[in-house]
């Protein structure tokens, strides 16, 4: 198992965001987390990240304990992720984005890139190749050079995926990867993922647009209200009655063919 | 006035201007890693001239510069370490009251330590009689020295934050902190190096005007007034900014002297400041939604 994600909690006040959650994802697979709206995903993205500390519970990467741990340990050990919210770096061009994603994997320390050693300008082209390369595979090698606040919606998810995938991570968080995006993008987007798993990265996704995850994903994760409610393959999960009176809705439940 | 007086008035503008703007640098440099403003900007100013001047006593200038400039950058290491890292999750008010207590604590040091008196570097060319005429007006080489060092910092700063990974993860850093962390940089030691960075570059600049201005315990205050106009004035954590509103406070400080007293040079940098904050806060350069976002 490349993660494990053993009885985590977290509560913020009185609301249990992440309650008991249990499961692992295994090597080169594509394991889905989804959910209604509140349901804790985000939060439970935060605590494999690093970003919040649970407040019980273990993570296990590689058979390593990491929760608790600083984000820029557990980013640096491969695990890697984009936002809902698209957070790139607004003051730097595309490129830069992408090879700032690369920090981790240099060598040379801050010394010798202060003083700029010869070594740091060898790394540095070299990181600059790479990261060229990783825009060259997601086909957006066009906007290397514009502002990364300035390319539209669809491009910037894009590069955030560049500049996560910048990191060589063997676990990459994706967090409503379709977001905002129309069908056409969503179907682009689907197609990176499939190239990234190809490549060897495993891969937890949480997303809305169910016919994303039934299309792409080897097992999903169903939670609600903080609470994991059922765990299968996505054929199971869209018969499980459960799922589908929590997450679909009453009315959806009836239409469902049996 | 006559053509002579009026470049003598702008190299003197020029001069000044341009330590206003490594002072004001060193404001955004911190400013953009962590969100606060550090006051003790100016004590590094002092720390820097000070310990050059004692170490110029055992050593040869250049060498008694750079270990200053060393020394100095070390205790804005110290600063980070032994405060800023200290407190979770402070409010920007927080940090900025530790920095300003900072500031007095290492000016009453320096008082302990160098006392009251006012002491300067040796002229780093010639004396303090040498001048070299330009078009007619007359400069101390010290002058040259003082925009060829502050010209080439802000050079070389420009291409550390340009090329230079670290460079980049502290753009990184102040663009998005959390998105930074989860790319793998540690904005810890960001901010740290942010600390030291400005405090080599304060404590450079505290040499090269020593010279000229000379220095004392307290020197550091009115720097850090000034570059801190200069900073709001070029708008928060621009540096291209810094550079233009730094000269721009120089040259009107100078030609002040032509129409009012002697005495209202310092007033001039405060009513500006205060007239910047009333009329435009985010500064001339910078982006109104820009300076909403952040957290003041």
């Amino acid at each position: 198992m490349l993660l494990e994600v053993k009885n985590v909690s977290r509560a913020f006040g009185g609301l249990r965001a992440v309650d008991d959650v249990s499961f692992s994802v295994p090597k080169n697979s594509i394991k889905a987390i989804i959910g209604p709206n509140g349901a804790g995903k985000t939060t439970l993205f935060n605590l494999i990240s690093g970003s919040l500390r649970p407040d019980s519970g273990r993570v296990f990467f590689n058979g390593r304990q990491i929760q608790g741990r600083p984000p820029h340990t557990i980013a640096a050990r491969g695990v890697s992720r984009t936002f809902q919210n698209i957070k790139l770096f607004h003051n730097m061009t595309v490129l830069e984005n992408v090879m700032v994603g690369r920090h981790t994997r240099s060598r040379s320390g801050f010394m010798a890139g202060i003083f700029n050693l010869p070594s740091c300008w060898r790394e540095e082209r070299e990181i600059e190749n790479r990261s060229r390369g990783i825009l060259d595979m997601l086909g957006v090698s066009g906007l290397a050079g514009m502002n990364a606040g300035n390319i539209a919606f669809g491009s910037q998810r894009i590069v955030e995926f560049a500049r996560a995938l910048a990191l060589e991570p063997e676990l990459l968080l994706l967090d409503e990867p379709a977001a905002g995006l129309n069908m056409h993008e969503t179907a682009e987007i689907a197609e990176i993922i499939r190239k990234i798993r190809e490549m060897g990265v495993t891969i937890l996704i949480i997303e809305h647009d169910m016919s994303l995850i039934m299309d792409i994903s080897d097992d999903i994760v169903v939670l609600s209200s903080g609470k994991m409610i059922a765990e299968g393959r996505p054929s199971d999960i869209q018969k499980n009655p459960e799922v589908i009176r929590i997450y679909l809705g009453e009315e959806d439940a009836q239409d469902q063919e049996p | 006035m006559a053509f002579e007086q009026v470049l003598q008035y702008i190299l003197s503008g020029v001069t000044n201007g341009s330590i206003y703007a490594i002072v004001a640098i060193g404001f955004n440099i911190v400013y953009n890693t962590t969100g606060i403003i550090n006051f003790a900007q100016g004590e590094f100013l002092m720390l820097g001239g000070m310990t050059a001047i004692s170490l110029s006593q055992f050593m040869p200038l250049p060498l008694a510069i750079l270990f200053a400039v060393i020394i100095t950058s070390l205790a804005g290491a110290m600063i980070d370490f032994v405060f800023i890292r200290r407190l979770r999750n402070p409010s920007v008010l927080m940090m900025i009251i530790v920095t300003i207590g900072l500031s007095i604590v290492i000016r009453e040091m320096a008082l302990h330590i160098w006392d009251e008196k006012v002491r300067s570097l040796p002229y780093f060319t010639g004396s303090e009689v040498t001048s070299i005429s330009i078009l007619g007006a007359y400069i101390s080489p010290q002058v040259l020295w003082v925009l060829g060092v502050c010209g080439l910092m802000v050079l070389l700063l420009g291409l550390f934050f340009r090329y230079t990974a670290t460079g980049r993860s502290m753009r990184a850093c102040s663009s998005n902190k959390t998105a930074a962390g989860l790319c793998g940089i540690n904005t810890g030691n960001m901010v740290t190096i942010s600390f030291m960075l400005s405090a080599a570059m304060g404590a450079l600049a505290g040499c090269v005007i020593s010279p000229i201005t000379q220095t004392q315990y307290d020197s550091g205050t009115s720097l850090a007034i000034k570059g801190f106009t200069v900073a709001i004035l070029g708008g928060m954590g621009n540096s291209t900014g810094a550079v233009v509103g730094g000269l721009l406070i120089g040259m009107l400080e100078s030609f002040s002297i032509s129409v009012l007293p002697m005495a209202y040079k310092d007033a001039i940098s405060l009513a500006i400041l205060i007239l910047i904050l009333f009329i435009r806060p985010s500064g001339l350069f910078g982006s109104r939604e820009e300076s909403a976002l952040k957290e003041f």
